[in-house]
């Protein structure tokens, strides 16, 4: 039974009785855990799914012909149909990669599909507000292949400034952008940005790590060519994640990574891949945490993305308003003001005291933030800071968990007073 | 004395406030030495003239936590006017202390002797990582039980000892 309150949104405390890591203390406080966009909590559905798994049929798959060995590839490759059509994939089959995370699925866009369509000359053009993942991988490219690189800027409210993206998309072959910023919460408008590309004769890969865990991700409503994400943080396990992209378009794509499971034929001097998905899938699987992903997607859709979102909308709304409210002008959140285009990431600076700090006092209240650069450094320099203290928010979050961030913040600025 | 008023104890606060020999000494002739912590971003720069064989003067300078910083404000205070082999043997036993080692052996234990003796073994005969020595510095002590933040705590010292090395070998 899907846990939705009489009015049917969220109903969060029957949600948080799903996560057991909810039940512990720290320094004997209860955990508030407020680090989802680093790694979300699992529901014990997840837990119980990867255990039944290997106690009942594991085996490794696409190889034996025994029962169980049957059974672990229906369930591999059943989870793969769950993944995908959960972001609206109508081909999941073929469309859908199954990699490490959402870092392994970006690194294979720039290496496979980069390496075979890019010359020296041709751009990639990438945001001011990349995670590292969509960052180095075109930065290594660009050092081997001669390939320009150029930004979207972020603006004073940290969207992006998208009034010069005709002009910088001349001869830009790909555009890497996140569907949601780890570090400001800012949702750009992907589907616009993808038109723009289209109409410029460049494809879009879209960073989905932080957007697919918060609000319905469709990628032909988005319209963009791939999309890369990771199952633990979206209450999955860790060790798996997802590319999404069409089929014709893996169909043109050498292989990533060599090895077992992904050729049709190898001999003494060449090989032939296999075809897509399976060409990018080299060695055995992550099979139980596949099992685990497909479980985590059943969950989310139990809750339903729309209320999860919503929840987290007015969560958001809540934590910047109390913040405001209650801290003043002590108290910076950097990213946009809350709203439809905003996400449950709240990077924080609390006077001038060292995130690293404000993160050791607020673990003492049982606390979980992340202190630093949030793997975004050249974004840490546009807002000229070098780390925040991020508190970020999932479905098992409420406003007493603010309420507690808060005070352990006040309790900080007692500390470095 | 809860963990936190350990971590954060009066002395580290007062000198994360109102650091000493903070700034950059001209260099040359100063020697320069910049230390990161790619995981947080702190950065420390330590300015050292070394003349006669003592460190005659020393800055620094970065950006960081209350930990880095005040630990290097401790640092830049304690080896000031020292005389190099004393400066090098407080590196090592300031560095003992935020071995992980150490703090298994606990701050206060009455069986010092025994920690003693597994530190020996540099020709001082009193312990090499014998707090006590430490006077102020002793105030980092609490820093051990937070793993993490033990590379706060001695990026200022592994930049000092790298200029010294720098030193050494003429540079």
């Amino acid at each position: 039974m899907a846990p939705v309150t009489t009015s049917g949104s969220l109903d969060v405390e029957a949600v948080r009785k799903d996560f057991p890591m909810l039940a512990r203390t720290v320094h004997g406080k209860p955990l508030v855990y407020l680090d989802t966009a680093s790694s979300s909590l699992q529901p014990r559905q997840v837990l119980t799914a990867m255990e039944q798994y290997y106690e009942t049929c594991h085996a490794n798959v696409h190889r034996g012909v025994y029962t169980t060995a049957e059974e672990a590839t229906a369930r591999y490759e059943g989870a793969r149909v769950a993944v995908g059509r959960f972001v609206g994939s109508r081909d999941p089959e073929r469309e859908i990669v199954f990699v490490k995370n959402a870092t392994e699925a970006l690194n294979l866009v720039a290496n496979s599909w980069g390496a075979a369509n890019l010359r020296p000359g041709d751009a990639v053009l990438l945001t001011e507000m990349e995670h590292h993942a969509n960052l180095v991988p075109w930065l290594m490219l660009a050092e081997r292949a001669g390939v320009e690189l150029r930004y979207l800027a972020v603006d004073g409210d940290g969207r992006l400034d998208l009034s010069d993206l005709g002009r910088k998309l001349d001869g830009v072959k790909i555009v890497a952008v996140s569907a949601m910023s780890n570090v400001l919460g800012t949702i750009p408008p992907l589907h616009d940005i993808a038109e723009a590309a289209h109409a410029a004769g460049a494809l879009v890969v879209a960073d989905g790590a932080q957007a697919v865990p918060h609000f319905p991700v469709d990628v032909h409503a988005l319209g963009v060519d791939f999309l890369a994400f990771s199952a633990h943080k979206m209450l999955g396990p860790t060790g798996i994640g997802a590319l999404w992209s069409r089929a014709e378009l893996l169909d043109s794509m050498p292989p990533f990574l060599g090895g077992g499971g992904m050729i049709l034929d190898v001999r003494l001097d060449r090989f032939v891949p296999a075809d897509p998905p399976h060409r990018f899938e080299a060695g055995t699987p992550p099979i139980a945490e596949a099992v685990g992903f497909a479980a985590a997607v059943a969950y989310v859709e139990t809750l339903g993305m729309a209320r999860v979102r919503a929840h987290e909308e007015r969560l958001t709304e809540y934590a910047i308003d109390a913040l405001a409210e209650r801290l003043g002008e002590d108290c910076t959140v950097f990213g946009p003001p809350a709203g439809h285009d905003r996400g449950g990431v709240l990077s924080i600076a609390f006077r001038d005291i060292h995130p690293h700090d404000l993160a050791q006092v607020l673990d003492q209240y049982g606390v979980c933030v992340r202190p630093g650069h949030h793997c975004a450094k050249p974004l840490m320099r546009v807002l000229g800071v070098s780390a925040t203290a991020r508190a970020s928010i999932g479905p098992y979050n409420d406003e007493q968990d603010i309420d507690r961030l808060i005070e352990g913040l006040t309790e900080a600025g007692r500390l470095f007073s | 004395m809860t963990d936190l008023e350990d971590l954060y104890r009066e002395i580290i606060l007062d000198h994360y406030r109102s650091p000493r020999n903070r700034g950059e000494l001209e260099s040359p002739p100063a020697h320069r030495v910049e230390g990161f912590n790619p995981l947080c971003g702190d950065e420390v720069v330590v300015t050292m003239l070394v003349e006669d064989g003592r460190v005659a003067d020393i800055k620094f300078a970065g950006s960081g936590c209350s930990i880095s910083q005040s630990s290097a404000s401790l640092m830049s205070s304690a080896v000031k006017g020292k005389p190099l082999d004393e400066v090098r043997e407080l590196i090592f036993t300031f560095k003992s202390m935020m071995s992980i080692h150490q703090a298994s052996l606990g701050s206060n234990s009455t069986d010092g002797e025994d920690a003693d003796d597994s530190y020996n073994g540099n020709g001082d005969g009193n312990g090499l990582a014998d707090v006590r020595k430490l006077g102020e510095l002793a105030a980092l002590q609490g820093v051990v039980k937070f793993p993490v933040r033990i590379k706060c705590a001695t990026l200022g010292w592994n930049a000092l000892a790298q200029g010294l090395d720098e030193l050494d070998a003429g540079r």
